[in-house]
């Protein structure tokens, strides 16, 4: 189990957190202009990187805030921690 | 008498099953992916098509992805249709598969009971085996004291946490050595003349146009006709660089073994509720498995939690456990679709071919996915039995949505 860094409560059990998926995925900005084929890709198609991902985490055992991570899936090391309205940090 | 050496006694080492071969400019057909998938799809690329100038290229050693960690569970008890269809002509492939590929699998069907534990599991479980009869498929409904009599050791007390209320039972559904069905399939299609190329990991393509030309290996380049990916977990990154999505995630999927121990377990049995399943290998290990760790990952190993909550979910369906020893846990990577259902089929490229997303269950399919997926190939068709499974279903909302039979959650 790892310790994950809450950007609110710090570090706390993994246990304590659910797994959000891919971050910065905005809803459409003019929904009513999309066709199937944009909304398909809304709903179901997300990023599946090998590498760097930024992605949400929220502390559902703890202050219960969502938060955003750049994680690395091939080896689990999250590399920063941030609140949803602050960008993507860069990663090196 | 003088002294033998030590290994004297040993039995020879067995002759190689595959030869070794170098790669060849070019091929007919290129399949990714060297596991269960892509093995039996070379192999029924030869022996119902007569397509033998295959390779197969495999970026570890073949059988070593999740066809090496899976808990080789196959049955066919699925609720939709389009489901029952491929898994059904699976099982009937592997009751046959040990004498087209005249090699031991140690296929055994000792059946498989699904435990409802609520009402509505109870409910859900009735329907399933309802559609599993409509479909022709072994099924049958047993009350606690009939899942007791098919296999003892589960608790079916009426005081425990999720008290046992019935189970789903396939007779026909068993397991199989994953091992042993790499290699028969390999050797077969090696001795079809299909060159199987270990060490070989595809790190890009060449295109033309909507067609791709070649692959690009780490053991160089090499021209092909028509491209296969069977690459389970890892299909995202061969789809990023061929520059279209499908909507996969990967993650990691657990098991682990116990030490051996006397046969206590004649089935096997599976929970969805309490979040277990387990069967007895040959030789007296309990395999146990459980659902996916929650996020993405590559790293083929999971959290200590994910294993935790599994065992406790196994002590209390079965006491007996309690004592035994845990031998060793390990991860594979599966690659999970939004309506729990393969990919398979056509892609933005003309001569590309799909075949992904089983996710935690598609061992079980090998047999028949090769089946579909050369015959797919074969005839620049879907068979009928994969096209239901089409990329372009998540445009239509033709979904499958096999959660329902999964009996793991992911
Ligand atoms: C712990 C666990 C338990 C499971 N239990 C069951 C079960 O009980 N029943 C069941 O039906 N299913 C089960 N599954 C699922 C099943 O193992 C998979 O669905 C199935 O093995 C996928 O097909 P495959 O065998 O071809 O995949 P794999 O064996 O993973 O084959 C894919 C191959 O592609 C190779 N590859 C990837 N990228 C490249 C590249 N760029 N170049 C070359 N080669 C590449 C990989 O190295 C790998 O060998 C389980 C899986 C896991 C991890
Ligand atoms: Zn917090």
């Amino acid at each position: 189990m790892q310790l994950i860094s809450c950007p609110w409560c710090g570090p706390r059990e993994e246990v304590e957190f659910s797994y959000g998926g891919q971050a910065h995925v905005p809803y459409p900005e003019d929904p009513a202009a999309l066709d199937d084929e944009q909304w398909a890709h809304y709903v179901f198609f997300r990023d599946n990187t090998k590498g760097r991902f930024a992605e949400r985490w929220c502390h559902s055992a703890g202050c219960r805030r969502w938060f955003n991570a750049v994680r690395d899936t091939a080896t689990y090391r999250f590399e920063a921690v941030y609140r949803p309205d602050e960008p993507r940090p860069v990663t090196t | 008498m003088s002294p033998r050496p030590p290994g004297a006694d040993l039995p020879e080492h067995p002759d190689l099953l595959w030869r070794d071969v170098e790669p060849k400019a070019s091929y007919d057909v290129v399949v990714v992916g060297g596991g269960g998938h892509g093995l039996a799809t070379a192999h029924y690329l030869a022996k119902n098509h007569g397509i033998t100038n295959v390779a197969v290229l495999e970026k570890g050693w073949l059988g070593g992805g999740n066809m090496a960690r899976n808990t080789t569970l196959i049955r066919s008890n699925y609720l939709w249709d389009e489901s029952a269809a491929i898994y059904e002509h699976a099982l009937t492939l592997w009751e046959g598969l040990e004498e087209d590929l005249g090699y031991p699998i140690l296929f055994s069907q000792r059946g498989v009971l699904n435990l409802a534990h609520t009402l509505q599991d109870v409910r859900d479980s009735v329907r399933r085996v309802e559609a599993n009869k409509l479909n022709g498929i072994d099924a049958e409904w047993l009350e606690p004291d009939e899942v007791a009599k098919v296999c003892p050791i589960v608790n079916t007390s009426a005081d425990i946490r999720y008290p046992v209320m019935g189970a789903t039972y396939q007779p026909r559904a068993g397991i199989a050595k994953h091992d042993y069905v790499a290699w028969g399939l390999a050797r077969r299609a090696d001795q079809a003349g299909i060159d199987l190329i270990q060490d070989c990991e595809v790190t890009g393509f060449t295109t033309s146009g909507d067609r791709v030309t070649g692959v690009r290996t780490t053991r160089g380049t090499i021209a092909t006709g028509k491209v296969a990916l069977c690459a389970a977990g890892h299909t995202s990154v061969l789809t990023d660089m061929l520059g279209f999505r499908v909507p996969l995630q990967s993650h990691p999927l657990q098991a682990l073994v116990s030490e051996l121990l006397e046969p206590v377990h004649p089935t096997i049995v599976m929970s969805n509720a309490v979040h277990v399943y387990v069967s007895q290998a040959h030789k007296g290990e309990l395999v146990m498995g459980a659902g996916v760790d929650s996020y993405n990952g590559y790293g083929q190993r999971g959290a200590f939690h994910v294993i935790e909550r599994q065992m406790a979910a196994a002590v209390e369906l079965f006491p007996v456990f309690a004592r035994a020893h845990l031998l060793r846990t390990w991860g594979g990577i599966v690659d999970v679709s939004p309506d729990a259902s393969p990919v398979v089929g056509r892609t933005p490229y003309e001569n590309v071919y799909l075949n992904c997303g089983w996710g935690t269950g598609g061992f079980k399919a090998t047999p028949g996915i090769g089946w579909c997926l050369a015959d797919t190939i074969a005839n620049d068709e879907p068979h009928p039995y994969v096209a239901p499974f089409a990329l372009d279903r998540f445009v239509t909302g033709a979904l499958v949505d096999e959660h329902g039979a999964a009996a793991v959650a992911h």
